[in-house]
């Protein structure tokens, strides 16, 4: 391979870096009246990113810059789904931004960048590019969080999210350090044969495999390490908990892919007890306390652990349908995280935040639609069928069945019976309670075309489910 | 003679020292964030030690990288620590509570 042509498999990314750079110049030459080309030059960088992944797209899985990079099926699948979920939030936020005055280019650049972290995590082969691809993601979140300076409590999430994830990145690092050192080797795939050639059962590796885990759980969010989660979901102004809640959770599950599985796939008998205790605590705190919240941001960030705690459930299984069930909840969630963020994003307008239960009061008589579109994610996220959160559960319940941890898929569908009241009460309070705010819904035409989509889409995507299934048949 | 493990002990001191001064320390944010360097510290002293030992340059590598990431981290943390500064008249690590639940 000459040197050029290994650069060949990463062309989404370097195209990637090229455009986030470009917005930015030309952000900083736009007069204000025309700060919209910011917007629509973002929108042409991640569609440009998506043209050249889908032009790359490689046979079979190509390892290429000294190891540090692989591009499969599982990393095109990923990066493309990051791309739509990373243009929808733009399109989200679009007028959020502007109604308060805080449309800058700067939410765009910065949430390029995020992206071009995310790509680099999932296609990270090595655990130097992984960490790399977890601090430009990480360090643009971290500034995205800050982004409303105005704002006392933006300010004070992103110093929590700043300290505990600089914890996290420290605990990671440490324990790749003593990857290091048993393995002789940063490499995922040489890391993988010398973890087989050690049994799995060396006591070092499992010193090493402790940490790792620690900063992966703290990544996703995942009990006993979601402080910063509710916090943040809460400080941060709704675009930036939407691309918080749905890109960056993708990375999160290819960080778990690449390292558990890639990795330390060997050792899978020792984490899949550790994930296991995770799992649950994760499905048990995340829906328990999510009964006593308030504020509906914060609501879902709880709804988002407990959701993590299912995720985890498929990866700890540890077979083919298991990982496929993983990334299918994964992208379940996703997509109807957004349409949940869309929803308080579309109430919201100037000078007031949608964000206590309470303003959902009666919105069936505000607009019935968007009660409906509502209603569908909430149904969806607590899991009742046809729609597309029922098959991601039964997909993974079935996978944890499979491998004989029967007591999880039990856990599992209790704490979900649990959650349903929360997401239940939403619904109460939409159908059958009196609005006390009476102003209409004031959004563009594009925020409602995209938001009525995206609900259409979780319960199309639940009476068809073999669309997304077959997908995820990709995952090995 | 000075070994491996003295090197890897006085590492996971300073590591410890790094986690117990973030969790100890209720005073400061800027103590929280030389902790935070500290623990990054241990890290990098670990990977020299280990790549010496090895024998394999891989490890120093790492180390120059984590080098970079940490002055930019550094240079957010104390950005963020600004803007929080202008909403508060101090940045003690107790004040930070004003989100519950």
């Amino acid at each position: 391979m000459n040197a050029l042509s290994q650069f060949a498999p990463a062309s989404a990314e370097i195209f990637l870096t090229f455009a986030a750079c470009t917005v930015l110049l030309v952000d900083v030459f736009l007069p204000d009246r025309y700060r919209v080309w910011s917007y629509f030059l973002a929108l042409a960088a991640v569609a440009g990113t998506a043209l050249v992944l889908v032009a790359t797209a490689p046979a079979e899985p190509v390892v290429t810059l000294s190891g540090a990079f692989v591009a499969d099926s599982l990393s095109q699948l990923l990066k493309l789904f990051t791309c739509a979920v990373v243009a929808v939030t733009f399109l989200y936020a679009k007028d959020y931004l502007r109604a308060r005055s805080l449309f800058q280019g700067e939410y765009y650049v910065l949430g390029l960048l995020a992206m071009l972290g995310i790509f680099v995590m999932i296609s990270a082969h090595s655990m130097l590019s992984l960490y790399l691809g977890l601090e430009i993601m990480s360090l643009s979140l971290y500034a995205m969080v800050a982004f409303n300076r105005e704002s006392p409590l933006a300010a004070e999430a992103a110093m929590k999210y700043f300290i505990l994830g600089a914890i996290a990145t420290g605990c990671f690092l440490y324990g790749t350090s003593i990857l290091y050192g048993v393995t002789g080797s940063l490499d995922l795939g040489e890391i993988s044969r010398r973890a087989t050639a050690l049994d799995g059962l060396d006591v070092h590796l499992l010193v090493a495999l402790s940490f790792i885990l620690v900063g992966v759980a703290f990544k996703f969010g995942a009990v006993p390490f979601h402080m910063w989660l509710p916090d943040v979901y809460q400080g941060a102004i709704t675009p930036v908990t939407l691309f918080i809640g749905t890109a960056a959770k993708i990375a999160s599950l290819a960080m778990i892919f690449r390292v558990l599985v890639d990795g330390l796939g060997p050792m899978h008998a020792s984490w899949a007890d550790m994930l296991a205790v995770l799992a649950v605590l994760s499905m048990a705190v995340g829906n328990v306390v999510a009964i006593a919240q308030t504020n509906i941001k914060r609501m879902l960030a709880y709804s988002t652990i407990s959701h993590v705690g299912f995720i985890l459930l498929g990866v700890l299984a540890g077979t083919t349908s298991g990982y496929q069930a993983a990334v299918y909840y994964t992208l379940a969630y996703v997509i109807m995280a957004a349409a949940a963020f869309g929803m308080i994003i579309l109430l919201s307008r100037a000078g007031f935040e949608a964000e206590a239960l309470e303003d959902f009061r009666g919105l069936n008589a505000r607009s019935p639609w968007f009660a409906a579109i509502m209603l569908i994610v909430m149904f969806s996220m607590a899991g009742v069928p046809p729609l597309l959160g029922f098959y991601a559960k039964f997909s993974v319940l079935a996978a944890v069945i499979e491998v004989g941890r029967t007591w999880l898929a039990i856990a599992g569908v209790v704490f979900s019976v649990i959650g349903a009241f929360y997401y239940l009460r939403v619904v109460k309070l939409m159908y059958f309670d009196e609005p006390v705010e009476h102003a209409p819904l004031v959004a563009g035409s594009d925020l409602r075309l995209v938001l009525s989509v995206n609900g259409l889409l979780v319960l199309a995507l639940g009476i068809f489910p073999q669309a997304l299934l077959a997908i995820t048949a990709v995952v090995r | 003679m000075i070994g491996l493990s003295h090197y890897l002990t006085l590492s996971g001191i300073l590591f410890t020292l790094g986690i117990a001064g973030i969790f100890i320390n209720r005073r400061n944010l800027i103590l929280l964030l030389m902790c935070v360097e500290l623990m990054l510290l241990a890290v990098n002293f670990n990977f020299i030690i280990l790549s010496r030992f090895l024998d394999d340059i891989a490890g120093q590598v790492f180390v120059f990288f984590i080098l970079t990431v940490a002055a930019a981290e550094a240079a957010i943390g104390l950005a963020i620590l600004v803007v929080l500064f202008r909403s508060r008249p101090s940045v003690q690590v107790d004040e930070l509570d004003s989100m519950k639940g």
